[in-house]
């Protein structure tokens, strides 16, 4: 059944921003979806309100509506786009939500509207209703866990009595697990079911048997409209039931299983896709297996492409999203090639001849007060995948590109963190599921607790502790050996576990190049394998590789000139997405521009690593070793000109330099390192005469004191060499600074991020309270050329983490004067740092005085957002620059248009607080947010609304406004006040600001308690009553945890838009002024990007 | 652990470790060949149908299941060797009953892990399928032992397979003999809810069979050359066009010599559980679980039978009906074990001739 004439345009809804639970697995799905559609020949109109994914790059849809994915927005786009088709199942969760959402309005998949393809309402609705979902199962055979469904505390206690605790519950149409929990008591159930039942949009949720401790496997599943059906992944997770997937450590393909029960878990997978009606496309299918009996029950279903899927594509090669296109528009799987073999159809099921884990990482370093308990609500930011032919290699591998200091499992510094544990200490840690769990379980094996122990306490199977046991023995055995008297079989046998050198170092206190030399002496050097879908069977003729240590290397020699991209291997707060923007940029110009492109990374969600994206993929960790590994095969098989170590955010830029100079390409190692050297840098501002606040670097507490003695009181305190604004803290105070040094020492010792060393100082500056932000990103190429991409202004205030503040383009309130200063010191910091490709630079500008913060000579988070906002493709310009071209040359090329304008777009900050409800919401100099959004319109208060829309936060119309802000803030205050008084809007604020308020004439018609106070109704009942439709609280001087950290919380559980400084406030104040007066329209950034808008003008 | 190397007859070396059973003289020969299951292991190691052959496992965990009595496909495995990259030194499953090494040592069948698999696997893909030995004895003798190796071609291994002695399974309403050329249990376990089954031996003249009054006749899977079961060919032969028949790989390819088609032998085979299948009839694709190195040439079958299967990676012959009489066959293994489910309906095919004739 070939290709489907009878559409021509097709909608395709993104995922939005980056949260967790949705991070750049539906950019890569996305992103082969769209070119897949076009090159089709279908219209393809995209709606993603993400601005740092590559789907949204405006080549990659016939029409890209960088707008909120909002009901009525999508309905606008709907009306004004006709599609023919919508297709829902890839853009995770919020996409499916939103389709049904639409459907239910009547505007997609009735008679006469758009047509849903990939799944239709029934189907999604049959698999993400879990009351439906379980009839559905049980009328085909299948077991499920007993349950009910409760749509209040009343029901909820009703199912109890008959189902009986311990249970899971699980709110319907959530996504990433958010609002499950386990009650074994009442007490927890309580608090538990009520949780859930917010949680959820339609106020329901599943009370299900739990059946922690169970294995959980999940099968990858397609397929077509001709009803043939294959399986592309079988992952089992290391962790039992009761830790959320995407929180598990989860390997591929399943290890555990006999072929009959692998079989009957096929035969039941299939059974539910066609049960659930999910007519093509792929499918995840999950399910729990009793390790004492085999009893088999299926969990849930997923509709639609996932973040398993993604992981699936990366560790068979079987792309999922990109076939799930096809198959969307008419295709069957037999009609499609496999893309690796060429001459095999995609109608098999991928066989592998290696082991993929995945590892997730966690931020919960930032997010003081949660615990740090792994459980079914998803918290992690990021994961890192790793293949090794055996277990334990992709283990250590996996670990070990975690970037979280550690070198593999456990063989480094930070081990020591169980040494003083007892073992029953030990063993009752490990038991509850934390990100430590692989640590822990190495350091009970290696005191000779037993696996049966192990077992009982965790639950994680006996044949993962004894693999984990065979890395120890040989741990033993190295350490016994030594490394002088260490034969070739040994040193096999290591490598082959996975032990990285690093490791090796640590463990025999010697220098790491010591024993690679050591080693590549006795001939142990990593060979190159194929990911080729079908274990060797056939030719593969796609160059997808990961290292080990066997006989043979296969990557193929070439002869064109060759470039190596370093990705930014797992997301984080601080380094996610956009960095991978970055790359992938990178790889499509420099592969344009005659290279061969060949990307290293190692986080399965992105585009990066996707097999199409370079001319040649490795999937490796971002390490010294690694990264040396393959520098040395490229070298060995062909021309290799250099690596691009600036555009993966600070994973390969702290690799700049440990390698060879030459090779290092763009601006050099020594210029990287005289912008993160402090003293150097300084000398270096006072030459340019541009200002800085005052400060200095500091290695004890002393030498802290000393500065802040000199320069003052408020002062940040900053690690060097930290991306996202790690353990960066304002003290205002001696003994605040104190608990900052000492808390970075204990970093230093561990190994971790951020972690303060004699040669990793930290920066104690003083703060500029109340100073305006500003962000430039700028190119300079060898001649000197410069290319200002844009200057950004926060709308938060200095001392907010600029990737927590939203920021403008262009500059709403900067004099012209002022962004003139701004870009003179930009070029004239570029030409001095002698940059050759991006640089940004951070300013606080306070009244007209423009202070110099820090210059980074790499890739900023905001590039992406600059290349939206402005039509100019920074990267791909960069990239150029990096290897050589001047602006100048890309100018007359067109690869260079001029920036337009004529329009404002607001980049938004999107937090995890919901995933984090034990956290306070206030902003400050660390940052937490997972990811952006971008509002564009031809005001700055209509971008700023659409921004505030597309980050969830839809501001109010009408009603009422609660204002409790800080001293210093209440100058900015007023101002919001008195435009929100004029909208119509009655004011509620705290005692003291309503003081203020009043006595500088805005009316405030509600005066509420302190928290706690016998009389009168408090801030958080008034917010709990339903009546505040916006809430503004800023905190008071340090951070103080009183009443501020209880009014964000209300606000967060109930879901009311809640902005956390004045100056949000006042741009929130100005957005909905706007709104008022103009409805919000949609354009593509197509029309923006050629300035089209002025025939759509509103009239201002 | 003992070192241990695999020498291939064209020189090729690879180093591994000593695992299983001790083998006479530290060798152990025969054709080399590679199955790209990720699980069912034991299944295939119990296979008749590699009776003459080392398995070659291209997933590098294997064992960590462990080996249960319910997962043999025949009494011990008729293989000569089996290679792995790492065999699990601790299995786990609920339904295991011992070690995948005990099973080895327990059946006399010796193994080598440690292996560069893929290095293997990409060689003989390359360089077609060949005689190989390995063991802890050196290398020149294990190349000598190598070089020696007769391979598959030319013996007739069935003999080598086959029970000597007629025994029935199963209780089902119809009546069905089974040729055993290296008949896999989970045959005779789906055939056993159809029928009751008199399996008999390979060399089974027709007129015995016939005087056993069936409603229809199996043949089975097995290893090797078809061209060297002459007598099953004559016994097929006698057989057609007086009761049903259905043939599962060898028994498949005994078919088509029987109504005059030729068989060839693969470069190196299919040997898996994930090769897609196209049902000529319905269009429909399944995915099929395959082991054997001979095939049925399709163009001779034209005039004689309708193909009704084909393989989708390589166009190779899947599956025929006879013309003019009532039988069919098909190249892979609907009964799985290892394997999908998908051609699961074959049997019923089976029973509805049966019913038909």
């Amino acid at each position: 059944m070939p290709r489907r004439d009878d559409i021509e345009s097709i909608l395709l809804i993104g995922s939005g921003p980056i949260v967790i639970g949705q991070a750049c697995e539906f950019d890569y799905s996305g992103t082969q979806a769209c070119r897949v559609l076009r090159q089709e020949g279908y219209r393809v109109i995209l709606a993603n309100s993400n601005p740092a994914t590559i789907m949204t790059d405006p080549e990659f849809a016939d029409a890209t509506y960088v707008e909120p994915l909002d009901v009525d927005i999508l309905t606008q786009i709907i009306e004004r786009e006709h599609p023919d088709a919508v297709l829902p199942t890839l853009g995770g969760q919020t996409a499916l939500n939103l389709a049904m959402a639409l459907h239910a309005r009547g505007v997609i998949g009735v008679p006469g509207t758009p047509e849903m393809i990939g799944a239709n309402a029934e189907a999604i609705a049959t698999a993400e209703d879990r009351e439906q979902f379980k009839i559905a199962m049980q009328e085909i055979g299948l077991s499920v866990p007993a349950s009910g469904i409760a749509h209040n505390m009343d029901e909820a206690r009703e199912v109890i009595q008959r189902i009986g605790l311990p249970v899971v519950i699980r709110p319907a149409f959530i996504l990433g697990g958010k609002g499950t929990g386990i009650a074994s008591t009442r007490d927890e159930l309580e608090r538990a079911a009520q949780y859930g039942l917010d949680a959820s949009p339609i106020s329901e949720i599943l009370l299900e048997r739990s059946i922690a401790g169970w294995k959980e496997f999940e099968l990858e599943v397609m397929r077509d409209r001709a009803d043939n059906c294959v399986v592309v992944c079988s992952i089992e997770n290391l962790d039992p039931m009761g830790v959320h997937t995407g929180d598990s450590i989860t390997v591929a393909p399943a290890q555990t299983l006999s072929d009959v029960e692998y079989q009957l878990m096929r035969d039941a997978a299939f059974a539910c896709i066609r049960r659930v009606g999910v007519e093509t496309g792929g499918s995840n299918v999950q399910f729990a297996l009793n390790p004492a009996n085999g009893d088999m029950v299926i969990i849930e279903m997923n509709p639609r492409v996932s973040r398993s899927s993604a992981l699936a594509s990366k560790a068979t090669g079987f792309p999922i999203a990109k076939i799930a296109a096809r198959l969307a528009v008419g295709y069957t799987l037999d009609e499609i090639p496999n893309d690796i073999t060429k001459k095999t159809p995609a109608s098999f099921e991928p066989v592998i001849d290696y082991v993929v884990t995945k590892v997730p990482r966690w931020a919960f370093e930032k997010f003081p007060g949660t615990k740090g308990v792994l459980g079914t609500s998803m918290q992690s930011v990021g994961e890192a995948m790793a293949i090794g032919r055996t277990f334990p290699e992709s283990l250590q591998k996996a670990l070990r590109s975690l970037e979280h200091g550690r070198r593999g499992l456990n063989c480094d510094p930070a081990e020591a963190l169980f040494d003083e544990m007892t073992d029953e200490e030990l063993v009752t840690c490990a038991a509850i599921a934390t990100p430590d769990r692989p640590f822990q379980l190495e350091a009970a094996l290696r005191r000779g607790i037993t696996i049966e122990r192990l077992y009982e306490a965790t639950r994680v199977d006996p044949w993962f502790l004894d693999q984990i046991s065979q890395i120890i023995d040989e741990r033993a055995h190295l350490a016994a050996v030594g490394i002088a008297a260490l034969s070739r079989a040994d040193w096999r046998r290591a490598k082959r576990l996975g032990f990285a050198d690093a490791q090796l170092a640590w463990l025999w206190g010697v220098d790491e190049d010591q024993v690679r030399a050591t080693r590549s002496a006795h001939g142990v050097v990593a060979t190159f394998k194929t990911v080729d879908t079908c274990a060797a069977e056939f030719e593969a003729a796609t160059p997808y590789h990961y290292s080990t240590y066997e006989d043979d290397d296969e990557v193929v020699a070439s002869s064109k000139p060759k470039v190596i991209i370093l990705g930014s291997g797992p997301n984080r707060i601080g380094q996610g997405i956009e960095f991978d923007y970055c790359c992938v940029h990178a790889a499509f110009a420099l592969h344009e521009a005659g290279f061969e492109t060949i990307m290293v990374n190692c986080n399965p969600e992105t585009v990066s690593t996707d097999y199409d994206t370079s001319d040649r993929l490795y999937f490796e960790p971002i390490t010294y070793e690694d990264v040396l590994n393959v520098i040395e095969v490229e070298r060995r098989s062909g021309d290799l000109r250099g690596v691009v170590v600036s555009l993966g955010g600070q994973t390969p830029l702290k690799l700049a330099g440990l390698l060879s100079p030459e090779l290092v390409l763009g601006t050099s190692a020594a210029s990287i390192d005289l912008a993160e050297d402090r003293d150097r840098w300084n000398d270096l501002c006072a030459r340019l005469e541009i200002p800085q606040p005052a400060g200095g670097t500091a290695s004890t507490a002393e030498q802290a004191l000393a500065i802040v003695e000199r320069i003052g009181y408020p002062a940040l305190v900053r690690p060097s060499y930290v991306l996202g604004g790690r353990a960066m803290e304002i003290v205002y105070d001696d003994d605040s600074l104190r608990a900052a040094m000492s808390e970075l020492a204990g970093f230093g010792t561990l190994g971790r991020e951020g972690g303060l060393s004699a040669e990793r100082p930290v920066l104690v500056d003083r703060f500029l309270e109340d100073a305006t932000e500003v962000d430039v990103d700028a190119i300079r190429d060898r001649t000197g050329d410069v290319l200002i991409g844009a200057v950004m202004e926060h709308v938060e205030e200095a001392g907010v983490h600029s990737g927590d503040s939203a920021c403008a383009i262009p500059p709403y309130s900067l004099s012209a004067e002022t962004i003139a200063v701004i870009e003179g010191h930009t070029r004239a910091i570029a030409d001095a740092l002698e940059v050759i490709g991006l640089v940004n630079v951070q300013y606080a500008v306070k009244g007209n005085q423009v202070f110099v913060i820090e210059a980074n000579p790499r890739a900023s988070r905001t590039v992406p957002f600059v290349a939206k906002a402005t039509g100019v493709p920074l990267v791909k310009a960069a990239a150029r620059v990096m290897v050589g071209a001047t602006l100048l040359e890309l100018r007359d090329e067109g690869l260079l248009p001029e920036p337009v304008t004529g329009h404002v777009a607001v980049k938004e900050a999107v937090l995890p607080f919901n995933r984090f409800p034990d956290a306070d919401s206030v902003l400050g100099p660390e940052m937490r947010s997972t990811g952006e959004v971008m509002g564009i319109d031809r005001t700055f208060g209509l971008a700023f609304a659409k921004s505030q829309m597309a980050a969830g936060d839809r501001l109010p119309t009408g009603g009422m406004v609660f204002l409790s802000v800080a001293d210093r803030d209440k100058e900015t205050a007023i101002g919001a006040a008195h435009k929100f008084t004029d909208l119509g809007f009655t004011i509620a604020a705290t005692a003291g600001t309503a003081e203020f308020l009043e006595g500088h004439g805005v009316p405030v018609a509600t005066v509420v308690a302190k928290l706690g106070e016998a009389t009168g109704v408090d801030a958080v009942d008034l917010i709990a009553s339903g009546k505040v439709n916006l809430v503004i609280n800023s905190p008071r001087g340090r951070g103080a945890r009183a009443d501020g950290a209880h009014i964000r919380a209300a606000a967060e559980q109930h879901s009311i838009p809640c902005l956390t400084t004045a100056a949000a406030g006042v741009a929130a104040a100005e957005g909905m002024a706007d709104w008022a007066r103009h409805e919000l329209r949609v354009r593509t950034l197509q029309e923006y990007h050629r300035g089209a808008t002025d025939q759509l003008e509103l009239p201002l | 652990m003992k070192e241990a190397l695999l020498v291939l007859a064209d020189g090729t070396t690879f180093e591994g470790e000593a695992i299983g059973a001790d083998a006479p003289d530290g060798i152990s020969a025969g054709e080399v060949v590679f199955n790209t299951v990720l699980t069912g292991y034991q299944e295939v190691i119990t296979d008749p149908s590699y009776a003459g052959q080392i398995v070659t496992f291209t997933y590098p965990h294997i064992g960590n299941y462990g080996v249960t009595d319910l997962d043999c496909e025949s009494r011990r495995p008729f293989c000569r060797g089996v290679i792995v990259r790492d065999l699990a030194r601790r299995r786990s499953n609920w339904r295991s009953d011992a070690d995948l090494e005990a099973f080895m040592q327990a059946h006399g069948l010796a193994g080598i892990a440690g292996v560069d698999t893929r290095r293997l696997t990409r060689h003989i893909r390359d360089a077609g399928a060949m005689a190989g030995a390995f063991g802890i004895a050196d290398e020149r003798a294990l190349k000598a032992a190598a070089t020696a190796e007769p391979g598959t071609s030319g013996v007739d291994l069935v003999a080598t397979v086959t029970t000597d002695q007629p025994y029935t399974v199963g209780d089902g309403p119809l009546r069905v003999v089974a040729y055993d050329f290296g008949i896999k249990r989970t045959i005779l376990r789906h055939l056993g809810t159809l029928a009751t089954v008199e399996v008999v031996p390979a060399s089974t003249p027709a007129a015995e069979v016939l005087a056993r009054d069936p409603q229809g006749v199996f043949l089975s899977n097995g290893p090797g050359d078809p061209e060297q079961v002459p007598y099953a060919v004559d016994a097929i032969n006698g057989l057609l066009g007086e009761v049903p028949i259905f043939g599962i790989c060898l028994g498949h390819q005994l078919l088509s010599l029987a109504i005059g088609a030729q068989t060839e032998k693969l470069a190196f085979g299919h040997h898996g559980g994930n090769h897609p299948v196209r049902r000529l009839s319905t269009g429909a694709v399944e995915i099929t679980s395959q082991n054997h190195n001979f095939a049925v040439v399709a163009d001779t079958l034209a005039g004689k039978a309708e193909m009704t299967h084909v393989n989708l990676n390589d166009g190779v012959c899947e599956g025929f009906r006879v013309l003019d009489a009532p039988a069919f066959s098909v190249q892979h293994h609907p009964e799985a074990g290892p394997g999908p489910h998908d051609a699961s309906y074959l049997f019923g095919m089976f029973v509805e001739l049966m019913h038909a004739s």
